[in-house]
């Protein structure tokens, strides 16, 4: 039992070798990784089912219903997809025991798509260490698109700082002399969103930002903070929030009659979870940018990215709010997937799969936004990394604009 | 008498229990020692990893068993005492490029003093006022992690990305005499851990044996009673709490070396709560159980997943219940009636 693994290995290399042979280049060179064979891929995956997270698990299902979609379209390449799926319960502890659990018990092919930066975190130096692929993970940190000192490790959403840059672009051009006033959270996402503002607005940061305030998720409110950003003066204002804050914001910056030009987080722009619980009456001309379909908006109806969509949840998953942002979000992450593994062919090593997510091409999943476009390459890490303005009026968001990109790799 | 002393009387619903029945027998001890020493030798890397999980929560859950017990005190903030073992450790390897064995000490030190400062103000609750008390250390340690004055050391929510070490040169060697091959890191680290936790439990066991152990349980059964003996209530209240907290601190340390990662995260409420239901399925005052407890707290969800993902919750609340109704004592209970068994099959 002691050499099991030397055994295997032994095995495995005789029979390459044997194929190499007899083969004599007359076939297809098939070449394969743990995880791979003729038949099956194997996809690991870290979710939090249940936890403080546990909205987020809707991710996990969607995907997982995807690759059933997939399996029965004929697999890719002929291959079928095994999709394991473990809850992690968003603990990091909890999510390098299922890391490693999928990677030397259940010898998956690749960590695909595990959710939270905290659990990310934790796994990337295990991945990187075992060169498994760390593929579209689902979390927007900046330091998840890092391919220099993590080359097995890489995002998939915009990184926050794409997006604080993007608003930069927007605010130089329509107000150069702005008084920007700031309310972000304190931690990862806050920080990132923030300093992609700031180096977006580059020299003029200094002189256009009058005031900055952070609160932490654990305050029970905000309101004091915004009184204190309004009383510097700011005609410009940017809630860096998360769902319950952005409520909050929205609805207290109506209260005490400031009119800034309001930007919102693409994180807390839910109409259903914050817009409408902070008055719709209050949230008319706010601005934020988004990257993928809004699945309830009726814009869509007749796209044909969103038709393919809409038939994949009424046939795979009925019970699926398709106004949830997660579910469109696991359809286009699990999209990319697939498209990854057609360009990967018959050779299934782990290094191929990483070269091939590295160089996607103006692939256009069917949930993004149209001309928004994934882009990879051996230097860049970051496939989605353009946003489109949008300014909420009535009752929905519309879309505005050229689509705009705010690289951070490079 | 108050209230508050009526609680006191009645919050420890534990059986005394005589000093013996709070360890195993030689013969039990030793088999149950080979069996750690030899499964992994014969098991994959991924679960010599999960033995070594194993071995550190059991550490936390003897710390608590300790305290809970031992001395009849409750604790939900054993969380707050690992993950202050766990930084400590943490941030003494990464910042400041100590050997990550001489760290253990340190965070068994910081905690116990820890520990012992919490348990002084603490004194003055009982029962479900001081669980109330160490619950909101629990839910405030987190948050405490997360505070930028900290953020330097502590990576804020980031969290610190602690180097697994490899097994020292001559252990190595040694070791590639006998296999061929070299120890993994993770070999390495489940013999340090256990050899951490054979030390641990030897020491618990004689100090529950000793003086101070018989004052703790003394204060257990009955407070007023034993500070009519002569034993110094306070004094060994909080020491109690140091000792624990100690403990727990090296179980926190060993933990983020094994886990590689320490963030704010890893050590919420859920982790409190879990070593408290360790405890208890282990079998309350009874230090082998905490094995077993352990297991409990590692396997049983991985289990309940494998049952049902949505449900995965739910079906660990009945597992949990299931073991509650039928043996309210826990692995102690279970031994208690193997043992019987034994017993009779030998006469027969």
């Amino acid at each position: 039992m002691l050499s099991r693994q030397k055994l295997r290995i032994a095995a495995f290399s005789t029979a390459v070798i044997a194929f190499a042979a007899t083969s004599g280049g007359a076939l297809a060179q098939k070449k394969y990784d743990t995880g791979a064979t003729d038949t099956e891929i194997k996809l690991g995956n870290i979710m939090p089912y249940s936890g403080p997270a546990s909205a987020y698990g809707v991710i996990g299902k969607i995907e997982d219903a995807y690759f059933k979609m997939i399996n029965e379209q004929g697999g890719i390449n002929g291959r079928k997809i095994n999709f394991i799926s473990y809850d992690d319960s968003y603990s990091p502890p909890k999510a390098v025991e299922q890391a490693r659990k999928l990677v030397e018990s259940d010898e998956v092919l690749l960590l695909f798509g595990p959710l939270g930066t905290p659990s990310n975190s934790a796994i990337q130096k295990y991945a990187n260490s075992k060169k498994v692929p760390q593929l579209f993970v689902a979390t927007g940190a900046t330091k998840f698109g890092d391919y220099k000192d993590f080359p097995w490790t890489m995002g998939w959403q915009p990184p926050y700082q794409s997006e604080g840059r993007i608003y930069a672009k927007y605010l130089l051009k329509e107000k150069p002399d702005a008084k920007v006033a700031i309310m972000y959270q304190n931690d990862d996402f806050g920080k990132d969103l923030l300093k992609g503002l700031k180096d977006g607005l580059g020299d003029k940061a200094a002189s256009m930002i009058v005031a900055e305030e952070s609160y932490e998720v654990s305050e029970p409110t905000i309101d004091s903070h915004i009184v204190k950003l309004k009383s510097s003066g700011a005609d410009v204002y940017f809630s860096m929030t998360t769902p319950k804050f952005s409520a909050q914001s929205i609805k207290k910056v109506a209260e005490i009659g400031w009119k800034p030009m309001y930007f919102q987080s693409n994180v807390g722009a839910s109409v259903g979870s914050v817009l409408q619980p902070a008055g719709f009456e209050n949230a008319q001309g706010i601005l934020s940018a988004a990257y993928a379909k809004d699945g309830a908006d009726s814009q869509w109806d007749n796209d044909e990215g969103m038709k393919k969509f809409y038939a994949f949840l009424a046939k795979y998953a009925p019970e699926a709010n398709k106004a949830d942002g997660s579910v469109v979000f696991g359809y286009g992450q699990a999209q990319t997937m697939v498209q990854v593994l057609k360009q990967a062919g018959d050779d299934l090593t782990r290094e191929n799969v990483m070269k091939q997510a590295a160089s996607l091409k103006d692939f256009t999943p069917d949930t993004l936004l149209p001309g928004v476009k994934i882009n990879t390459s051996a230097t860049d890490f970051y496939p989605v990394e353009q946003l489109q303005m949008m300014r909420f009026k009535d009752q929905k968001w519309e879309l505005f604009g050229p689509v705009i990109s705010g690289d951070v790799g490079g | 008498m108050s209230t508050v002393q009526e609680v006191v009387t009645e919050a420890p619903a534990i059986e005394a229990v005589p000093k013996k029945a709070m360890t195993l027998g030689y013969g039990t001890s030793l088999a149950v020692l080979a069996l750690l020493i030899l499964v992994p030798l014969f098991v994959k890397n991924f679960i010599i990893f999960q033995l070594t999980m194993l071995l550190i929560y059991a550490l936390a859950v003897m710390a608590l068993n300790i305290l809970t017990g031992g001395s009849g005190q409750f604790s939900l903030g054993q969380s707050a005492f690992y993950a202050v073992g766990a930084y400590t450790s943490a941030i003494l390897m990464e910042h400041g490029n100590i050997n990550y064995a001489l760290t253990l000490p340190v965070s068994g030190i910081v905690c116990f003093g820890f520990g012992y400062l919490f348990g002084k103000p603490a004194l003055r609750l009982s029962g479900v006022y001081l669980a109330l008390a160490t619950f909101a250390l629990a839910t405030a340690m987190p948050q405490l992690l997360k505070l930028g004055v900290f953020e330097p050391w502590t990576g804020g929510v980031q969290g610190l990305v602690v180097t697994k070490p490899d097994a020292p040169s001559f252990v190595s060697s040694i070791w590639s005499v006998f296999s061929g091959r070299a120890m993994s890191q993770d070999m390495w680290l489940y013999y340090f851990t256990l050899a951490v936790s054979i030390g641990i439990y030897v020491a618990s066991v004689n100090l529950l044996r000793s003086r101070s152990g018989r004052a703790f349980m003394a204060i257990r059964d009955n407070e007023i009673a034993a500070s009519a003996m002569g034993v110094d209530v306070a004094l060994y209240k909080t020491l109690a709490f140091g000792v624990s907290a100690g403990i727990t601190g090296v179980a926190g340390a060993l933990g983020a070396i094994a886990v590689q990662f320490v963030a704010p995260d890893s050590y919420t409420i859920t982790l409190a709560i879990s070593l408290f239901l360790g405890m208890v399925v282990g079998g309350v005052g009874w230090l082998p159980g905490s094995i077993v407890g352990s297991a409990f707290i590692i396997f049983v969800p991985n289990i309940a997943e494998g049952i049902s993902k949505g449900l995965s919750g739910a079906v660990f609340g009945i597992l949990l219940f299931v073991v509650i109704f039928l043996v309210p004592h826990g692995a102690r209970q279970v031994a208690v009636i193997a043992q019987q068994l034994i017993g009779k099959l030998r006469k027969s």
